[in-house]
């Protein structure tokens, strides 16, 4: 088949496609995660506003997704109660 | 219904018969009144379309790229700088394969700062991907934008309208009107199968693995070579429902011609001019105005330039070392024909140097008796 013949066949591919981003688990990119401290967290949940891969599940108190996580650290950060530490992940 | 009109208000009411859903555009000199008056019909409530005003050339390409993934018939306009600024996003409409259309109102770049009309902005974007048309006049980018939301919709490709700074942004000429309904029936409402729909979600454009990348790339290249023939039949359809016909290249009394000239944009229509008075003085001469510059219109070029002895190519646009990209690409296309005509490349007109015909008539007279080099900068009166 040349090149004209295949242009006459060709369909469109368009990059799109489901359920990339579920299978890409990019929470094994991590080199430290962040652990909360039940105590001292109030559950205002503005680590979960923070987070910018979405990973902090919301509810009376967040939950880390690890699944995706990245362990950037900007909860962390960013918590007014020092309630997250960011722990180093041993192989 | 005609009317005396800039080639920027040209472009603002061809959207507009396009019935664009959305516009995300931000000003810049020579294209403003584009954005100003798309902004001032879409107010008045004269074209149902949203206008997203953005900080940025960069988000006003991001936001037309969210409106086309999501189904839209999406527009926008820039020049020089801003169309720069877009670069990275035009990869990315481009690969995504989303088809929207922007008027480039082309512009020299900065530094030093200089506003008018020069060819390197939309030239240094040949590889994004996108297909380009460069103007000769208002009614073209009239129907040149109509015509580009066709094609680009059918190949799924975006298009870059180009039209010359001041020479056709601010000068008013008679535009002819196409009838709404009529190019209703030309170009139909845009609806996607695989628009973005929050109750079915998929994600555009992530990683492909080098097999997918390469296989997509392959079909982006044949989606443009495959365009080459809708332009034609597009532009033929276009003729017969509007009475201006159009194809990939305007060849102009090249059938005996032994010279060719060729040219794009205003230079070229100066040169029709410069052509009708060489022939009636007895020389055979001839011009290609070349439309479409992607896809490139190789085969064109081979059927008028294999039969002609000299070519005379002029750029308004410079790789910096080596000469115009029209040039180039003409000496690349003709390498396999046999025997080769000779090619002298000119660089005329620019940061808006003004090209009259004489300076025009005088590169073709240089390259029909020998007194042209392979590269000729011509700065006449600059004392080079």
């Amino acid at each position: 088949m040349d090149e004209g013949e295949r242009m006459n066949e060709m369909k469109i591919i368009i990059p799109k496609s489901t359920g990339s981003m579920l299978i890409n688990k990019t929470g094994s990119w991590r080199s430290s995660r962040p652990v909360i401290d039940e105590r001292k967290c109030t559950g205002c949940l503005i680590c979960w506003k923070f987070c910018p891969d979405a990973c902090i599940e919301p509810g009376e108190k967040p939950k880390i997704n690890l699944d995706y996580c990245k362990g950037c650290g900007i909860c962390a950060e960013e918590c007014p109660f020092d309630a997250i530490e960011m722990v180093r992940e041993e192989k | 219904m005609r009317m005396v009109l800039t080639g920027n208000h040209t472009a603002a009411y061809a959207a507009k018969l396009a019935r664009v859903e959305v516009v995300a555009a931000y000003p810049i000199t020579p294209q403003t009144q584009i954005v100003e008056k798309l902004s001032e019909i879409i107010a008045r409530g004269e074209l149902k379309a949203e206008f997203i005003k953005v900080e940025s050339e960069h988000s006003a390409m991001a936001a037309c790229i969210g409106a086309s993934a999501a189904g839209a018939r999406a527009f926008t306009a820039t020049s020089s700088q801003g169309l720069a600024l877009m670069h990275e996003l035009l990869h990315w409409a481009a690969g995504a394969r989303l088809p929207i259309v922007m008027a480039n109102v082309n512009r020299a770049m900065a530094p030093p700062w200089n506003i008018w009309c020069d060819h390197n902005d939309s030239i240094s974007q040949r590889d994004t991907g996108w297909m380009q048309i460069y103007c000769e006049s208002n009614q073209e980018v009239m129907d040149s934008i109509i015509q580009a939301f066709r094609v680009a919709e059918s190949v799924r490709l975006p298009v870059m309208v180009n039209l010359d700074g001041f020479y056709l942004s601010h000068t008013a000429e008679p535009v002819e009107f196409p009838d709404q309904d009529e190019v209703d029936k030309f170009l139909p409402e845009y609806d996607p199968e695989d628009k973005l729909d929050p109750e079915n979600p998929f994600s555009y454009g992530a990683m492909a693995v080098p097999e997918n990348y390469a296989r997509m790339r392959y079909n982006l290249h044949l989606a443009m070579q495959r365009a080459k023939r809708l332009i034609k039949e597009t532009g033929a359809e276009y003729g017969r429902r509007f009475g201006r016909y159009y194809d990939i290249v305007d060849p102009y009394r090249c059938d005996d011609a032994e010279v060719l000239l060729i040219s794009t944009s205003t230079i070229a229509s100066t040169a029709k001019d410069v052509i009708d008075a060489m022939r009636d003085e007895g020389e055979k001469v001839g011009l290609l105005r070349i439309r479409w510059f992607r896809p490139f219109p190789l085969e064109e070029i081979r059927k008028v330039a294999g039969k002609v002895r000299k070519i005379c190519v002029i750029d308004r646009n410079l790789s910096f070392g080596f000469e115009g990209a029209i040039s180039s690409e003409v000496k690349a296309v003709l390498y396999s024909i046999e025997p080769r005509p000779q090619v002298y490349s000119f660089l005329m007109g620019i940061g808006g140097m003004d090209v009259p015909p004489e300076e025009i008539e005088r590169a073709i007279r240089r390259t029909i008796d020998g007194g042209a080099e392979e590269f000729n900068w011509d700065l006449k009166g600059l004392g080079f």
